[in-house]
């Protein structure tokens, strides 16, 4: 019976109803969208108003004349602290420290998820887990150790500057971070790494252990060529999380010249002295976001694809 | 050729076996002495400094660490906090807030995350230029985050003034200077940076399942709240939790949020643990306690993550 009715009344009301949805469906997905633009919306608005146009006119309105000023004041004259000149030094800052971060945890990943997948030995898995788990410690729990460690390492470089007039590196702030990214950043790149590698098919690795390739060989001609995508997803993933990495970055270089460009955004915006001028905080903070969201946007894609692929299969 | 090959090997046992051994025995090492450094870092900077860091949390270090153990005290002092509602420690309201935060934003993540999901996954039109709008704030430092959101929640110049402007002049939204409601300010931008990612996560567990399990169901006569209340939604438990996993753990580890959205809101009422740890270790001189704090945020991540990476890694044996 019931078989009889449901065509025709899908057939009359069917039509109606799903337009209905489709238009529910579409308008609640716009609104959405509207939610998670509306802060970039208002922060890029706002970057290129004047002071006067700020505080007489609507936040979501247009700004009448486009100025470009308060990026370039924010770029080379605004104040960090008690250094008024623009946050493009620590801009560099944050390059400098990123790109070898980067470069560094994902190179040793590559390697670590290559031995734990295709030189499995007795521990293996044990080993893993023990470099899985450190990438959910909440930092906090070695800040004070690595800052005491830090201070040491400090103090022998004055010693090393000295008595030989290089210090190595030691004591750097930067280098610091390079070093502190890289250590509680390999945990990720590992798990990346291993996750990919286990999906690779072992017998071309077997077959060319076979014909006498050596252990880098294997990993130089035959793992490396075919790691494109998991690369990508690695140091996007690295690069973002080190260049937006503000906890580190203001227990170890917190103060000075060295200060990464996520606490040098902070000082600009929490400094309480003098008129806030509001569009060149914001347009601090465009060009702090900048870089992520470029590389977000060229290569989003895989990152997600890659994230994804790594955290839904656990 | 293989004849040839192996009347040379014999040829020079002497000197060809030998060698042959250690160089054979290095290349079986080597794989694990690759490993080594990383597992010798992860060793001594990660679970050494915790042990490091759980031995502070029982001395009497103030400004500097001092290495005499002294009992318990620091522990015993934030357990007398946590009952110091009034006026409310700032332990109290660490904690406090790490339960109201950590709830609404684990549970809007996921609800609003599974929402979207859905929504897109009907066949949109447009899909490849929604996704990257809902995924993008995960880009973000949460300083920029927190900057833009202060600015859009400030009465004086965002949503309130606007609405004022716009004729709606009795509109009033003052959370993020108000230190009982602060907090939610740090919910709608957690929210705002992580939900899109947790959308990701389940559209990709979306597009896993089973097109035939869905068409069976609808030849039965479900409705599509039935297919999926039904059928889908059960069908996603592992991304439920692998979701749940990486939202924990997010609201756990929040600091720069806080700092950036609220500068630890008045009075320190937006203060999560990890704000706690890092004000009491490094501005208050209270490095036992800050200590203490700490083991405390990584015993409840312990909780969490630990059951779930023995399940994860415990099924496949090889």
């Amino acid at each position: 019976m019931s078989a009889v009715t449901t065509p025709a009344r899908q057939a009359s009301g069917g039509v109606n109803v799903k337009v209905i949805n489709r238009i529910v469906i579409y308008g609640l997905l716009a609104l959405f969208a509207l939610f998670y633009l509306m802060p970039l919306f208002v922060m890029l608005v706002t970057s290129f108003k004047t002071m006067d146009e700020i505080q007489n006119g609507n936040m979501l309105a247009l700004p009448r004349a486009p100025t470009f000023d308060p990026w370039l004041k924010a770029w080379g004259e605004t104040c960090v602290g008690l250094t008024c000149a623009g946050i493009k030094g620590y801009f560099w800052n944050s390059i400098k420290m990123v790109v070898p971060a980067v470069l560094i945890s994902t190179m040793l990943g590559a390697l670590n998820g290559y031995v734990l997948t295709k030189w499995r030995f007795r521990g293996a898995t044990l080993v893993f887990g023990l470099m899985l788990f450190a990438c959910f410690i909440p930092f906090q729990s070695v800040l004070l150790p690595m800052a005491t460690i830090l201070g040491s390492l400090g103090r022998f470089g004055v010693t090393l500057q000295n008595a030989t007039g290089t210090s190595f590196g030691l004591g750097n702030p930067t280098v610091n971070l390079v070093f502190v990214h890289v250590v509680y950043g390999i945990g990720f790149t590992t798990l990346f790494f291993r996750n990919y590698y286990e999906a690779f098919p072992t017998e071309l690795v077997k077959a060319a252990q076979v014909d006498g390739a050596s252990f880098f060989q294997i990993f130089r001609r035959i793992m490396l060529p075919n790691s494109m995508p998991i690369f990508v997803v690695t140091v996007i993933y690295q690069f973002t999380n080190i260049w937006n990495d503000f906890l580190f970055a203001s227990a170890y270089a917190g103060t000075g010249d060295a200060m990464p460009m996520t606490v040098a955004l902070n000082n600009v915006v929490n400094t309480s002295t003098g008129v806030v001028e509001y569009n060149v905080n914001m347009a601090a903070a465009m060009i702090a976001a900048l870089p992520t969201l470029l590389v977000y946007v060229l290569a989003g894609r895989y990152f997600v694809r890659g994230l994804m692929a790594g955290a839904v299969k656990g | 050729m293989s004849t040839v090959a192996t009347s040379q090997i014999k040829l020079t046992p002497e000197h060809a076996r030998p060698r042959a051994s250690v160089r054979s025995r290095l290349q079986d090492a080597l794989p694990k002495i690759v490993l080594a450094p990383s597992f010798a870092i992860t060793i001594v900077f990660v679970y050494g400094f915790i042990l490091w860091t759980i031995y502070l949390s029982f001395t009497n270090s103030k400004t500097f660490p001092s290495y005499v153990l002294t009992g318990s005290r620091a522990y015993q002092r934030l357990w007398g906090w946590t009952f110091d509602t009034d006026p409310p420690s700032s332990w109290y309201t660490s904690i406090t807030n790490m339960g109201i935060f950590g709830f609404l934003y684990i549970f809007i993540c996921l609800a609003l995350g599974l929402f979207l999901a859905i929504l897109l996954d009907q066949k949109i039109r447009g899909e490849g230029v929604l996704r990257p709008i809902y995924l993008y704030p995960m880009a973000l430092s949460f300083i920029v985050t927190g900057v833009a959101w202060k600015w859009f929640l400030d009465p004086g110049l965002g949503l309130e003034q606007t609405l004022h402007q716009w004729g709606w002049t009795s509109f009033h939204f003052d959370w993020i200077k108000n230190k009982d409601f602060v907090i939610y300010t740090v919910v709608i931008a957690g929210v705002w940076q992580a939900s899109g990612f947790i959308m990701a996560m389940f559209l990709a567990g979306l597009r896993g399942i089973d097109g035939e399990i869905m068409k069976a169901a609808q030849i039965d006569g479900a409705t599509t709240f039935q297919l999926y209340r039904r059928i889908v939604i059960p069908l996603l438990r592992p991304i439920f939790l692998s979701a749940f996993i990486v939202l924990a753990h997010l609201a756990i580890k929040s600091y720069d949020l806080v700092v950036a959205l609220t500068s630890g809101g008045p009075g320190g009422s937006a203060w999560l643990p990890s704000n706690f740890m890092y004000e009491y270790t490094f501005k208050r001189n209270e490095m036992a306690v800050g200590s203490a704090s700490a083991v405390i945020m990584l015993m409840t991540i312990v909780a969490i993550i630990v059951p779930y990476l023995y399940s994860e890694l415990r099924e496949k044996p090889r």
